[in-house]
């Protein structure tokens, strides 16, 4: 790809304030949109409070670490070459058709799991699609941006309303009712049923067993558990005992959940922020593959794009990594089986001295 | 006695293919085997080599990595990338001086070998070299590599400028204290060039 401007790898300033000041955007751009989003906090729950709070606190997390990690600069390169070849005036409109495509692939359908494993797909689908749709439905409504209340003129009419606009409304008998009234308790099924698939895969996979983590593979896991299953007992508490200890119940879920949006920026939930950067990648490699191909110095053989060694070689010279051989040559243009080879036979000559060689046949 | 390490000793492979096999058994990868085994110059000799992951200190590998995919255990062992963060752009593949990771088309993922996690985290071999007959992959304490082999351990390479540092040691002779790594090119001698189609090794190098 030629004319692609290049990236600057070490910005001035530094990390830290750089990150904190993202983070601190971030967050006040969520108070501003809960404020105006709520029409002045009219339509904002009190009770909901320390949900919001908990949100204000995760999005000044999420923009702090997100801004933190594209300092470093192998991030920084795909980054900004991702959107740069993305918006490539003359690419966009294939780019924006491909984007929906990869997008129902791998977000929605998440294919690129099912091809690791089965189970792990299945737990990662319902458990991803439980939280999301929860998500969308309770972050709203924590921030006051919808609310449904009864019509003035008919209790058997509900209504919804989306910063503060009248959007639908559904009698109390229609299939929507259930469905909004329900949906959260769906979503709770759902991640449960993607927990103990969860659960199930990591107790039989002795690899899994190996490597995992309590904090960063079963704490998630624990917490999702949690709001789901304190939520569901808020559900039982009211329509099945006549609302039994709801209020101790809505605390502990608060806890759970006000817990969960504390630890998502830095845990494994941050993977769902970083994720999406993906889908950048494939444009870059198309784009590399339209370029030329780099060829190995010791081979002769292709085996990158001259893209990604391209850029690669900046970011190890933004990294201070030093792979200038002394003959002039760099060792990144030596292809990885190459590599290898050679370094068996750097081993070979290490013994190939001339006291080696004598030795060698004074044993005879 | 001294904990035990890997040794590395390229020179003894005999080119067997049992680690090969054996890495395919590994309980964090089962299937796939993530060993390297390199025919070094197919028509010249016979010479084999293989790769494992040398547990770099400072692992480019994880360096170069736009996802931060490449995590160090607390006991220096760096593991297979990520599977949630992993977004199979292939920086660790070309950047690795020893080019070990490994781009897995059908997962677009990257996997590497992980030092038998499963198994040295609880004080057991690494497949690799627990069936590595002559003793070029040597899980083994450090007297017993003293008692046994003509050279001696070391752990410290040169790539250029860039000076790296492993877990994993390779044997050489006494005076070395690095292994400075040069471009090592064996250009065929034209007796060895065969131009007869039904050469063996000429066969075998089309089919790789
Ligand atoms: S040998 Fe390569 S893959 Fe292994 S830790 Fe070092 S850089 Fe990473
Ligand atoms: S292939 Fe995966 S592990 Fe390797 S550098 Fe890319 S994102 Fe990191």
């Amino acid at each position: 790809m030629d004319g692609l401007k290049p990236i600057n790898l070490s910005p001035r300033g530094s990390d830290t304030a750089h990150s904190l000041a993202w983070g601190l955007i971030a967050a006040a751009a969520l108070i501003v949109g809960i404020v105006v989003g709520s029409r002045g906090l009219k339509d904002f729950d009190p009770a909901l409070i320390s949900y919001a709070g908990a949100t204000v606190f995760s999005a000044f997390g999420l923009g702090y670490r997100y801004a933190m990690w594209l300092r470093r600069p192998p991030t920084r390169l795909y980054w900004f070459r991702g959107w740069q070849i993305f918006l490539i005036p003359k690419r966009l409109p294939g780019n924006i058709a491909r984007l929906v495509r990869i997008f129902w692939n791998n977000v929605v359908l998440q294919r690129f799991i099912e091809r690791r494993s089965k189970t792990r797909w299945t737990a990662h689908w319902f458990l991803a699609w439980g939280c999301l749709i929860a998500a969308a439905v309770t972050f709203p409504l924590s921030f006051g941006w919808i609310r449904f209340e009864t019509a003035a003129d008919n209790q058997q009419i509900y209504r919804a309303f989306v910063f503060g606009i009248h959007v639908a409304s559904f009698p109390l008998d229609s299939i929507m009712a259930p469905l909004a009234f329900n949906i959260l308790d769906i979503c709770a099924v759902m991640v449960l049923i993607g927990v103990f698939v969860a659960m199930w895969r990591r107790g039989r996979d002795r690899g899994a067993m190996s490597v995992q983590q309590f904090s960063n593979d079963l704490l998630p896991l624990v917490l999702l558990f949690a709001i789901s299953v304190t939520g569901l007992f808020l559900t039982a508490s009211t329509h099945l005992m006549r609302g039994l200890y709801y209020v101790f119940l809505s605390q502990l879920h608060a806890v759970t959940v006000i817990f969960t949006l504390l630890y998502l920026p830095f845990g494994k939930f941050f993977h769902i922020f970083q994720r999406p950067a993906q889908l950048g990648i494939d444009f870059y490699k198309r784009a590399g593959e339209e370029g030329g191909q780099a060829q190995c110095i010791r081979c002769g053989q292709p085996f990158a794009t001259q893209l990604q060694i391209g850029d690669l070689k900046a970011v190890q010279s933004a990294l201070c990594i030093q792979y200038a051989m002394r003959d002039g040559t760099h060792y990144q243009d030596v292809c990885p089986a190459c590599r290898r080879k050679n370094l068996a036979l750097t081993q070979d000559a290490l013994w190939r001295t001339p006291e080696a060689e004598l030795q060698r046949f004074d044993r005879f | 006695m001294s904990e035990r390490a890997f040794y590395i000793d390229y020179s003894r492979c005999i080119g067997c293919q049992s680690c090969v096999q054996a890495c395919a058994e590994c309980d964090t990868h089962r299937g796939v085997s993530l060993i390297h085994l390199e025919t070094i110059q197919r028509r010249e000799s016979v010479q084999t080599a293989p790769q494992v992951c040398m547990h770099c200190e400072d692992p480019i590998c994880a360096r170069v990595c736009p996802a931060d995919a490449i995590k160090k255990t607390p006991d220096g062992v760096v593991q297979s990338s990520l599977k949630p963060r992993c977004i199979g752009c292939s920086n660790c593949v070309l950047a690795c001086p020893f080019g070990v990771p490994r781009y897995q088309v059908e997962i677009d993922q990257m996997m590497k070998c992980d030092y038998c996690y499963d198994r040295t985290s609880v004080d057991k071999k690494p497949m690799c070299a627990t069936v590595c007959p002559s003793g070029a992959l040597t899980f083994a304490t450090a007297e017993e590599i003293q008692r046994s082999r003509r050279g001696i351990a070391i752990n410290s390479w040169k790539f250029g400028n860039e000076v790296v540092k492993t877990k994993v040691f390779v044997i050489v002779p006494r005076e070395v204290e690095r292994v400075n790594v040069e471009l090592v090119q064996i250009s065929p001698t034209p007796s060895a060039l065969s131009d007869d189609p039904y050469d063996v090794a000429l066969m075998l190098e089309s089919v790789e």
